[in-house]
């Protein structure tokens, strides 16, 4: 069934949508700076993914390739739910490939294949404030990116490095974009933090927040820490079980009930292309 | 071999497969009609219009009916469906004091012009569960009289005329439209009063009773509460006059609150107002409260740092749409984050008893 | 020699009522000056007014900044003054809470104003905590505790020590020894006269006890209903006073 006839192409009509580029465009003229935008109430739930939608919405051409993934993968349940939601009312071409997508809309990861800069990477943002968990008030916050007084983030890494000997942050780990904005790079694992500075267009909405904010090709990103406590972009110490990768991010998967584990890609593409091409892991072509 | 858990597709359709077999029910028991609904659960109905912001009896049925009565998820079905509405214009304000009230009651006077009409209200009813209901047949008719054809004047217009209560000052720019433009603070009162009016009849419900416990006291006197019918006028630029496109049902509640004054000015009673679509009168009446306490920077009250009071608190809470859509978010996965708190966990874990072995090591 | 701050006919009015009015005086460097009144005569409103907490209604506070010399805080940019609040001003709340994050270590609330100037070095942060819990004579291996857990006098000692490891110029302090037990104040204000003298601060102290500006301030204002009704070497104000108000506040303490 398609809902192409009942609804505008990529389901928002097109006043909202020019309100969501000229939002896109003024993020990206502003790197990291969060701008508020009229975010409409879309058929599916807030916090599922509503802001990315938005933003994917109106970034939309009919020519381009859609590719949708959460935690890495692309048959997560509500990848595939958002996937054809986009199928349903634009009727795009979507893909599994990475390579292949011209517009990625992401939940929590950045794919492991660098993007280039005909790609469009789309985050999903729960929290678009940084600072929110320091100080809940929005007219506070606000001042603070204005005025450029970001002390107490750094309060929080020192807080935490007394405490726990570490930077206890091991998700949306915050990040310094352009030496002028802190912003939440949204719930990616501090692992994919470097890949940050890329060659593709990097769009974040927040739909429930009313944020739309952007990172240009190319643009300084630099992840908050101590010069005698840098940054670590860790990942599990293990190699994919399956295509022998010994530099991608991977799920712990339990496989008894004994409690024994295994380590995967998270990134679902990336680990069936390097199978494809050959590479093999410790229990690749093995019964578990 | 191992292969990571696929079929998120088909589990999905399945799901909604089976959800409409739950939906529709044991089938030798008869299928409910929108019209059945929208008659006989009008209250439900009205809650969904107002919280929805849509007003139309019909879609409100729809929706109660594909969300299993759920009223959240109806609520959040008749709200997807407005966005995606054309707007023709704006109507011109509704004229209240023109009201053709069911129901208008007042607190604060034993009798007034218009007088005291309780309407359908459930309010004196002995809450025993009626077992007639359960059998079939029909209500006894009430009676009937004729309708009031005067205006009902508003009750806190006789105070106005002795300038006891405070004189809302007429604001003439246009307000801003909470679903076409962001929320940004401090919101001005009428862009207040819209997100209440849409806002989770629970969440104001609460606040509105934390300010009558003592969050932010300021006793409200119920001024005037009243439900009716009011035209909908709509002005069309090609014949430079406004017309009826029709009538929409609202409740109205006015209160009358604790007087402000100070060395300089003589005391004056203030009022809370509450303005919501339907016969939604708890609803109205908690609006009130809120708006009151909210309005303790204006009045030159102190902020005592209740809930009720705290603008941005209370604003960016009382969505009920955006506040179970992020409550249930957390169903999805979140394995990639798990797994990197896990490896931090771990590390330092590891780094801790690497500690205590060299420290027991140099002793 | 420039004075540090020049105060110039600052106003401040609540209504219709003075917080307070047409108050004038330079401070120079090095010099503390205590301003003392009963509680309503207008010295918090003053202090506020002069460490930009509230906007006066007319007037100027001029402050001899390190990059451009003498400005005025008044009607300087925000960021500005907020910077100047981080880095060369100083504030003590008489209530330690409100000059205290009391959810962070005491080690993160004397690092913050290091880390909002930028420090980026955790061991250099950290070393610079503990020498100042040492200088406020706060046990070293206290520094991660929270000061909820701390006396009522060692709140207001770390406060202090806050407040001052980015080495300000000029620090303004509202009541710093109100509500503690007496024995306790004392030890505070022989801290607070070591660290005056030995950090060459200026400062501005407001207290409704003599016994504060007697031993810490070189001079002296004395207001009333928001006025300043006498000013001079505290000595000599205490010692010898002219207005009636003083007289009034001189025998009321020597009669307790």
């Amino acid at each position: 069934m398609s809902l192409m006839d009942d609804y505008n192409f990529a389901y928002l009509d097109e006043q909202t949508k020019r309100m969501i580029r000229r939002a896109i465009l003024k993020g990206l003229a502003v790197p990291g700076y969060q701008v508020p935008f009229a975010s409409r109430e879309m058929p599916m739930p807030y916090g599922w993914g509503t802001g990315g939608v938005q933003v994917s919405a109106a970034t939309l051409t009919p020519d381009d390739t859609l590719k949708v993934i959460d935690q890495g993968a692309d048959d997560t349940t509500n990848a595939v739910s958002i996937r054809k939601f986009f199928e349903r009312t634009a009727g795009v071409a979507t893909t599994e490939e990475t390579t292949e997508a011209s517009i990625i809309q992401t939940r929590h990861r950045i794919p492991e294949v660098d993007l280039t800069e005909d790609q469009v990477l789309v985050y999903q943002v729960p929290i678009p404030e940084p600072l929110r968990f320091l100080e809940p008030r929005e007219t506070e916050t606000r001042k603070m990116h204005s005025l450029e007084e970001y002390g107490l983030m750094h309060v929080k890494l020192y807080e935490d490095i007394s405490r726990h000997g570490n930077i206890s942050t091991a998700f949306a780990y915050p990040v310094m974009v352009n030496d002028r904005y802190v912003m939440d790079p949204s719930p990616i694992p501090k692992f994919d933090n470097p890949k940050m500075e890329m060659a593709a267009i990097q769009l974040f909405g927040a739909g429930r927040e009313q944020r739309i904010y952007a990172v240009p090709p190319w643009t300084k990103v630099v992840s908050l820490d101590f010069e005698d406590y840098p940054f670590e972009a860790s990942k599990a110490d293990h190699s994919c079980e399956l295509c022998g990768s010994d530099s991608s991010y991977l799920d712990e998967v339990i496989l008894d009930d004994a409690g024994n584990r295994m380590f995967v890609c998270s990134d679902t593409d990336y680990c069936r292309s390097r199978r494809e091409a050959g590479h093999q892991g410790r229990l690749a072509g093995e019964t578990v | 071999m191992y292969v990571a858990v696929k079929g998120g597709e088909r589990a999905i359709d399945n799901a909604h497969a089976w959800l409409a077999e739950e939906r529709r029910g044991d089938l030798s028991v008869a299928e409910m009609s929108i019209a059945q609904i929208r008659e006989q659960l009008s209250l439900a109905v009205n809650r969904v219009m107002a919280e929805g912001s849509l007003y139309d009896p019909d879609l409100a049925a729809l929706a109660i009916k594909q969300s299993r009565g759920d009223l959240i998820e109806a609520i959040f079905l008749i709200r997807a469906y407005r966005t995606t509405l054309p707007r023709f214009g704006a109507t011109v304000p509704v004229e209240t004091g023109e009201m053709r009230c069911d129901r208008r009651i007042s607190a604060t006077f034993k009798e007034a012009p218009g007088g005291q009409v309780l309407g359908p209200t459930f309010d004196y009813t002995h809450r025993l569960l009626d077992f007639k209901l359960a059998a079939e047949g029909e209500p006894a008719t009430a009676p009937q009289s004729e309708g009031r054809t005067d205006p009902t004047p508003h009750i806190t217009g006789f105070l106005q005329g002795e300038d006891l209560i405070q004189t809302e000052p007429r604001d003439e720019t246009e307000p801003r439209d909470i679903t076409r433009q962001p929320m940004s603070y401090p919101a001005d009162r009428a862009t207040r009063a819209q997100a209440l009016a849409r806002g989770d009849e629970g969440f104001v419900l609460s606040l509105a009773y934390s300010t009558q416990r003592g969050y932010a006291k300021n006793h409200a006197f119920v001024g005037e509460l009243r439900i009716g019918l009011v035209d909908v006028e709509m002005e069309i630029p090609e014949l430079g006059f406004s017309i009826d496109i029709g009538e929409v049902q609202l409740t109205e509640c006015e209160t009358v609150n604790q007087f402000a004054g100070s060395k300089t000015e003589p005391p004056q009673f203030t009022r809370g107002y509450g303005l919501v679509f339907g016969q939604t009168e708890r609803k109205a009446i908690s609006m009130a409260l809120v708006d009151r306490a909210l309005r303790w920077e204006e009045l030159g009250e102190d902020f005592k740092g209740a809930p009720a009071q705290d603008e941005e608190f209370v604003l960016s809470h009382c969505d009920n749409i955006q506040a179970t859509g992020f409550l249930e978010h957390i169903k999805l996965p979140h394995y990639v984050d798990f797994q990197s708190e896990l490896e931090l966990v771990r590390k330092m874990r590891r780094e801790a008893a690497d500690n205590a072995a060299a420290q027991e090591a140099a002793q | 020699m420039t004075p540090l701050l020049q105060v110039r006919d600052v106003s401040k009015l609540y209504g219709g009522r003075i917080g307070c009015g047409d108050v004038s005086f330079d401070l120079y460097p090095g010099e503390v000056m205590g301003i003392v009144g009963e509680s309503g005569s207008g010295k918090s409103t003053l202090l506020n007014c002069l460490a930009g907490h509230l906007v006066p209604d007319s007037g100027q506070v001029i402050f001899d900044t390190r990059a451009d010399g003498p400005v005025d805080t008044v009607t300087m940019s925000e960021p500005a003054r907020r910077m100047l609040g981080r880095t060369d001003w100083a504030f003590v709340h008489q209530h330690a809470r409100e000059g205290l994050r009391m959810g962070v270590s005491a080690g993160g609330n004397i690092g913050e104003r290091l880390m909002a100037v930028g420090g980026r070095h955790y061991g250099n942060i950290r070393a610079s905590a503990q020498d100042w819990l040492g200088r406020v004579e706060i046990d070293a291996d206290r520094i991660d505790d929270r000061p909820s857990h701390f006396s009522g006098g060692m709140q207001q000692r770390l406060q202090i020590a806050r407040n001052l490891v980015t080495g300000p110029r000029l620090v303004f302090m509202d009541e710093p020894t109100g509500g503690l037990d007496v024995s306790v104040q004392a030890r505070l204000l022989d801290l607070l006269r070591g660290l005056v003298r030995e950090m060459g601060l200026s400062a501005l102290i407001v207290t409704h006890d003599l016994a504060v500006v007697r031993l810490l301030a070189d001079r002296l204002m004395v207001m009333k209903d928001g006025h300043v009704v006498e000013s001079g070497l505290t000595d000599q104000v205490l010692d010898d006073p002219q207005h009636a108000y003083t007289q009034l506040l001189v025998s009321s303490v020597l009669q307790v």
